[in-house]
């Protein structure tokens, strides 16, 4: 193995400029989490080089201050590849109160003989509004994947709201139609309402956030999944990234109209 | 008087201990309300996800190494608790996204801490039945009945492990008409070891999603003919 | 162990609650129609409550709901995978629950009727879940099944034999019936109904009325108290 093993930490934040909009206070890439601002607010990260490979640790920070909103996104999908060792990517995000946070990168992609962890852990004030998107993809066409293990903890003002965990690559888990099914790839979509959205509540009473379904839906290989505190699931298995797309943007829809 | 699981009595060294309590918990006989759920099961031999022992086996595995491992770290932390109730609900609640399944595992808690109360009176299952008046998710009020019962938190959680993947087995005989026999020999190959663990971090306890399960869980509810309530 | 008296997690009695009457038969007996007529009959002076056990999903109760015969709120599904007498005898903890939870919300209620699944002629319900239980037969299986006898028939505080509007078509004997029921239940009621012709099932909702009544001199007339403890 010639490569060296890489550490990474690239770190965004937020804050609001004289005028009262976003404007980002810290944009520290580190490659290969290489970041570009496309427009005010919305970022993309720009994979430079390959990876991650087995052995990198890779760190994204996030932090979206009071009133302020961000959006992420990535120019490509994420495609992990063996190296030595496990490679890990980590994500921490923090919501401020009254502020938004996008965060919906390309699928990451599981290649032959990967051996990879993913944590995200996000904290939410009570009033953040969130869309998270996470995708995975057990291996490029027609290839069996190697292992992955990915944990999501979520909270709302200190309690959890969401916490999962996937694992592929065990035998026991793949091909159960209780947990991925003939599924090719999983994905889910944490939405939160937030209460800063309605600019025009000064004339009424502060309304229910349109964006909270409190009632399942389900359909041909998705969920859409009220949560037990104020937050929504959608929930998708798909044959091809494609497909789980379709599924979650049909979810999400249902959740923001 | 009720007997003290370390009451002195002859040949209740720790060998044994709880280990009569852990069959009576574990057995599908228990009165509490456990024999009409079918873990997905119904929904899913439905769809015709679950045909025979094979894709049966298959469905079992999966729901083990994720509901179940799930529900065995929650037993364990309850089974070893005595206090927090709330907390740890909320910890389960994390954990259980379909609205159908926790709904689901509420029904069976409150059912099974009504009958534990009345089996193995303790001050503890009342703290819980307080603390929880609509019912704790299942799981705990396994551990906690376990606790209860004079169960170690291995056992509870051996307990939630084993009854995550039987009532869903049982629901495959009776709808499909499987050899019983064969299904059993399924149940005794499951890894009920692998799924067990010592927990002391709440938050930190295992989250393995199943989207199937949860798919299947909601499905269910708006199947119009069914037998199971889950 | 000891518990303070109100702690319900004791074995429980009787003390201030309804009575909760277990209906039972084999399918197609007309247990279901039985349930709407005393419905129909008892509704305007007792407090009722209704919990079915559906074979399949809530048939039963929503027959009730759509009947008009009682407030559909007071009528709880229970599902009972695929085996409706483990529901009523072996594992009765969701018919418990449903019983009691219609208390909560809309006691005090005087009656209870909780409806079995239907299933064959060895399903009995629980002294756990029904103070009194009524079996529903009709004269279509034959009229020798009062003489087969078996635990429904034999130790029901009533067996009912419905449909003896259809006894001539089916050749079944009433006398018959009568005299072999009389024989295995060692004297406790039987009565003969068309449930179809008689929309009330009026001499059994009499029977009701005064297992209701001793009920209550027994055990008093009940009034709110919480389940929740």
């Amino acid at each position: 193995m010639t490569k060296a093993l890489v550490r990474a930490r690239a770190v965004l934040r937020t804050g609001l400029d004289d005028r009262g909009l976003t404007r980002l206070e810290t944009m520290r890439s580190a490659p290969p989490l290489t970041l570009r601002q496309t427009a005010r607010g919305e970022i993309h990260l720009v994979s430079t080089g390959a990876g991650p490979l087995g052995g990198d640790h890779l760190r994204l920070d996030v932090e979206v201050a009071e009133k302020t909103s961000l959006t992420v996104r990535s120019i490509a999908s994420t495609l992990v590849l063996p190296g030595t060792g496990r490679s890990l990517m980590e994500i921490h995000a923090y919501v401020a109160s009254g502020a938004t946070l996008v965060f919906a990168p390309e699928p990451t992609v599981l290649a032959a003989g990967c051996d990879h962890m993913m944590t995200t852990t996000v904290h939410l004030a009570e009033d953040a509004a969130l869309f998270w998107r996470e995708e995975i993809v057990f291996g490029r066409h027609g290839e069996k994947p190697g292992r992955c293990h990915s944990r999501f903890d979520a909270s709302i003002d200190g309690r959890p709201l969401l916490r999962q965990e996937f694992v592929v690559g065990d035998p026991d888990i793949d091909g159960s139609p209780a947990v991925f099914g003939d599924a090719r790839c999983v994905g889910s979509t944490l939405i939160t309402a937030g209460r800063a959205h309605d600019t025009s509540s000064a004339e009424t009473t502060p309304a229910e956030p349109k964006t909270e379904l409190r009632e399942a839906e389900v359909a041909e290989g998705v969920a859409v999944l009220p949560l037990a505190g104020p937050g929504t699931l959608v929930s998708a298995l798909g044959r091809d990234a494609v497909e789980l797309r379709q599924r979650l943007s049909w979810g999400e829809s249902r959740v923001l109209p | 008087m009720h007997g003290s699981p370390t009451g002195g009595m002859p040949n209740q060294g720790a060998a044994t201990h709880g280990l009569a309590a852990l069959l009576l918990l574990a057995d599908s006989r228990l009165p509490a309300g456990g024999h009409a759920h079918s873990g997905g099961a119904e929904e899913a031999c439905r769809a015709g996800l679950i045909t025979g022992a094979d894709d049966l086996s298959r469905f079992l595995r999966g729901r083990l190494a994720t509901a179940g491992r799930v529900a065995a770290a929650l037993a364990w932390s309850a089974c070893s608790a005595s206090a927090s109730w709330e907390l740890l609900d909320a910890e389960a609640d994390a954990r259980i996204a379909s609205p159908a399944q926790r709904q689901a595992s509420r029904t069976q808690g409150r059912l099974l801490v009504r009958t534990a109360r009345r089996i193995w009176p303790s001050a503890t299952l009342n703290d819980l039945a307080k603390a929880l008046p609509e019912g704790s998710h299942h799981p705990i009020a396994l551990g906690v009945a376990a606790q209860a019962a004079g169960c170690t938190p291995d056992q509870a959680a051996m307990a939630a492990a084993y009854t995550s993947v039987t009532g869903a087995a049982t629901a495959a005989v009776r709808l499909l008409g499987l050899d019983p026999v064969t299904v059993h020999r399924v149940l005794a190959e499951l890894p009920y070891d692998s799924v067990i663990a010592e927990q002391h971090d709440w938050s930190a306890l295992p989250a393995h999603a199943a989207p199937a399960l949860d798919l299947l869980a909601e499905q269910h509810l708006r199947t119009e003919v069914r037998l199971f309530v889950s | 162990m000891s518990a303070n008296h109100d702690d319900h997690h004791e074995a429980p009695d009787g003390h201030n609650r309804a009575l909760r009457l277990g209906i039972g038969g084999p399918v197609g007996s007309g247990k279901t129609a039985l349930v709407a007529a005393l419905c129909r009959s008892l509704g305007p002076s007792l407090r009722l409550g209704v919990v079915t056990n559906d074979i399949y999903t809530t048939e039963d109760a929503d027959f009730l709901r759509r009947a008009g015969v009682i407030d559909p709120a007071r009528i709880t599904a229970v599902q009972t995978g695929c085996c409706p007498h483990t529901a009523i005898r072996d594992d009765i903890a969701a018919n418990i629950d449903a019983v009691e939870t219609l208390e909560e919300r809309f006691g005090p209620l005087d009656l209870v009727i909780v409806e079995s699944g239907g299933d064959n002629l060895t399903a009995t319900f629980s002294r756990g879940l029904a103070d009194k239980q009524i079996f529903v037969l009709d004269v279509s299986g034959g009229d020798k099944v009062p003489r087969k006898g078996g635990p429904g028939v034999t130790s029901a505080d009533l067996l009912v034999v419905n449909k003896t509007d259809l006894a001539p078509m089916v050749g079944a004997d009433l006398t018959v019936m009568s005299r072999d029921a009389a024989k295995v239940r060692d004297g406790k009621p039987v009565l003969f109904t068309s449930i179809r012709e008689d929309k009330g099932a009026h001499s059994v909702a009499e029977w009701v009325v005064g297992i209701v009544g001793s009920w209550q001199h027994e055990h008093g007339t009940p009034h709110s108290h919480s389940y929740l403890s």
